[in-house]
């Protein structure tokens, strides 16, 4: 009798640990093997690449140039906005080859990726936020944004006919313009619907804090609040806690729907893999890189997920011819007459402000229907 | 048992003395060392668990921060902020007080010294540079001094107050951005207005490194002196070793607890103004960057001893600076770096109890046979 066939635990170990060597023998090739035509951009992320938010959504854009011919991605996750990012992008400049470097974060841009543009002028740089301002900013960097109120708008629309209480809810991070606009159009999409609805804001108060998100969340649901939507970097929490109390919920970034499928309507999606692609086709072509790029739903930066079991017939119908109305470009979200809630009148009637209107901009008022204060 | 203790004593009596002096102070060398190499081959377990080489992960790590000039300058960049942070936890540290809220003195230093750059606009920048510094000391003394008087008058405990109280700086800090001393431009990040060029603190000559390393470095020498040579420090090690005979002895325990705790707090303060001063060019949410909490893993690292935080400092700065090389060659999350930081930290503190334990290091036990 022979015990030759028994896996003993110590052979166990061995083999895996044989394979361990060999697998991590194996991932070192393609490093070592050289690429014809190749380009190398460098992404930089403020959070956890799979955060189901803001930074999940450029990394599923950094995904796609992954299988493009010649092109090398290097990234690197929860980059602080200090010293840190700007080592991280001369790092990648100096050891990686980097050529286009994407610091995704809003606070990268002053003073971090102005100090390595100077440094580094033939290495291009595209940050995502809308900053770069001609003839004041370098002509090696430069800032792609999108404009994504009006996936909140259409995210409003799923709100208004889901919405039994007639109370819906924002959890927002901070009473920034940009917030702002999406608390806004939240609530005038649901408005379009029913206009006795309203909306309860509340605001954290920083871009990523869980436990008050869940907080937040849990206040909305106790004031009878059935659907919500958010705007902080990860609406992980707000869409788990909000489902698990049996609200519904509108998505924001990135697909939230693995997270809570029955209770997911739709939700306001970055598409920015349109976006690296442009960038990345022009670089790999000989041709400039443009400085300044914006756009919204008719231009394929925004992009809405995938209806949920939630949405009705008529949410479906309303939800579709809206958004083939903004597909034609123009849809003004605002416009008069429009009042804020404190009663002040914010578009007279007959003013409307498309999405690309520098006025909101700056916006720093809450529309009538929404409860809460920016201040 | 004679076999090992004749060993020492069969020594010259000459050579005694040398080797008595580099023995008693070998312990504290080789056991720190030791226990990195431990915490390291665990690490590598971890590693090749995860079907990655730690051959490799080790070769990226050297060459990511300490491998070329650029590695070097990187690391010294990311380890400058944590002495001043580090010394916000070992100066109370040796009064036997465990504060952790170094953050929110951190967040007030940079935020006064915004404040003070951009009232002084205009003065002649020596005295606007110096002026900030100040500021951000005092407002960061003010903030952890508190803490130590909590402790001392009212029982509070420390730990948990200086915790509390970051919470509340960060919020204060918020407030002063998004209120008062906001500048109106900062839209979507509000901020303080920037600093005028003048009032930036710029890198040491022939690198690409900023003043505050000098800076800290300078005040890890400074406080090691006022613990170990001065009699305050040595009042405050009594006081830290057992409050009541300290009592007994006269000692002034609560300025001392109190002063202390000011001190470390105005550290921080002043690596918030260096923050600001030398790489941010302005105060906003980017000053809550976790150096406080990353300052506390370096004292404790370094056993709370000012002088060995330089070290302890720019070893976790380069495998910082590595970490980013690790994500990108790798395809390793970022945590992998805060596991190693993890494993290091525990093996560390395990390592504490075994000071005392080996008769190599104490020559008082080689004569006893």
């Amino acid at each position: 009798m022979t015990d030759r066939f028994v896996l003993t635990r110590r052979q166990l170990l061995k083999t895996s640990a044989a394979g361990a060597a060999i697998g991590a023998a194996t991932s070192i090739l393609p490093f070592s093997a050289a690429r014809a035509a190749s380009a190398t951009v460098g992404f930089i992320y403020v959070g956890p690449k799979d955060d189901y938010g803001y930074n999940q959504a450029h990394a599923e854009g950094a995904a796609v140039l992954k299988a493009m011919d010649g092109i090398t991605v290097v990234e690197e996750e929860n980059v602080p906005e200090t010293v840190d990012v700007q080592k991280t992008m001369e790092s990648m400049i100096n050891l990686d080859g980097a050529s286009l470097v994407f610091p995704t974060s809003f606070g990268y841009f002053d003073p971090h990726m102005l100090a390595m543009a100077a440094k580094f002028p033939d290495v291009q740089f595209r940050h995502c936020g809308g900053m770069w301002t001609e003839g004041k900013h370098p002509m090696n960097t430069g800032s792609y944004f999108g404009y994504i109120g009006q996936g909140q708008y259409l995210n409003g629309i799923a709100a208004g006919h889901a919405t039994k209480t007639k109370k819906i809810g924002f959890v927002a991070a901070k009473p920034i313009p940009q917030v702002l606009i999406n608390i806004n159009s939240f609530l005038l999409g649901a408005r379009s619907v029913d206009p006795t609805i309203t909306c309860q804001v509340i605001f954290t108060g920083e871009w990523s804090l869980a436990v008050k998100e869940a907080e937040a969340t849990n206040a909305l649901v106790d004031q009878s609040v059935d659907v919500i939507t958010c705007h902080v970097d990860s609406p992980k929490v707000v869409v788990e806690t909000a489902a698990g109390r049996g609200a519904f919920v509108c998505g924001y970034h990135a697909n939230q729907s693995p997270l809570a499928p029955e209770k997911y309507l739709t939700g306001a999606e970055w598409n920015w893999a349109n976006v690296y692609k442009m960038y990345v086709d022009k670089l790999v072509a000989g041709e400039p890189l443009p400085n300044f790029t914006r756009g919204g739903l008719a231009d394929g930066f925004v992009k809405m997920s995938p209806f949920g079991p939630g949405m009705s017939e008529a949410a479906r119908t309303q939800f579709d011819a809206t958004l083939a109305e903004i597909m034609k470009g123009g849809f003004s979200v605002f416009k008069g007459p429009l009042k804020n809630n404190k009663g002040d009148v914010v578009a007279a009637d007959g003013q409307a402000f498309p999405e690309t209107a520098v006025e909101l901009e700056s916006m720093d008022y809450l529309v009538e229907g929404v409860v809460g204060s920016t201040s | 048992m004679t076999d090992i203790a004749a060993t020492p004593s069969a020594l010259s009596p000459k050579l005694s003395p040398a080797l008595e002096w580099v023995a008693r102070r070998a312990e504290g060398f080789v056991i720190p060392v030791a226990a990195i190499i431990v915490g390291m081959a665990i690490f590598s377990v971890f590693v090749a668990l995860l079907g990655k080489s730690p051959a490799q992960l080790f070769d990226l790590m050297w060459r990511g921060g300490f491998g070329s000039w650029f590695s070097i300058q990187n690391t010294l960049s990311r380890a400058a902020p944590l002495l001043l942070a580090a010394l916000c936890v070992a100066l109370p540290a040796r009064l036997g007080l465990v504060v952790i809220g170094g953050e929110g003195a951190i967040v007030l230093g940079g935020v006064a010294a915004a404040a003070i750059g951009v009232w002084l606009d205009g003065a002649p920048s020596f005295l606007v540079i110096l002026l900030m510094g100040a500021g951000g000391m005092v407002a960061g003394g003010i903030w952890i001094g508190a803490v130590g008087a909590l402790r001392h008058y009212r029982a509070v405990n420390e730990t948990i107050s200086s915790l509390l109280m970051a919470y509340i700086a960060i919020a204060l800090m918020n407030q002063l951005v998004e209120g008062p001393l906001r500048d109106p431009a900062s839209l979507n990040k509000p901020s303080t207005h920037p600093l005028a060029e003048a009032y930036r603190i710029g890198s040491i000559p022939g690198m690409d490194v900023h003043w505050g390393l000098v800076v800290g470095i300078v005040a890890c020498i400074v406080s090691w002196i006022l613990i170990e040579k001065t009699r305050w420090g040595f009042a405050a090690r009594i006081a830290g070793g057992n409050v009541r005979a300290a009592q007994v002895q006269g000692l002034a325990v609560g300025p001392l607890i109190v002063g202390f705790c000011a001190l470390a707090g105005a550290f921080a303060g002043l690596a918030g103004m260096i923050e600001v001063a030398a790489v941010q060019g302005n105060a906003n949410g980017s000053l809550v960057a976790g150096y406080g909490y990353a300052g506390i893993l370096v004292a404790f690292l370094a056993r709370q001893n000012p002088l060995a935080i330089i070290p302890v400092a720019v070893l976790l700065g380069g495998i910082d600076a590595s970490g980013g090389l690790i994500q990108r060659r790798m395809d390793m999350p970022d945590a992998t770096v805060l596991v190693l930081q993890g494993v290091l930290f525990i093996v560390i503190l395990f390592s504490e109890t075994f000071y005392g334990r080996f008769r190599i290091f104490n020559p008082d036990l080689w004569k006893r046979g």
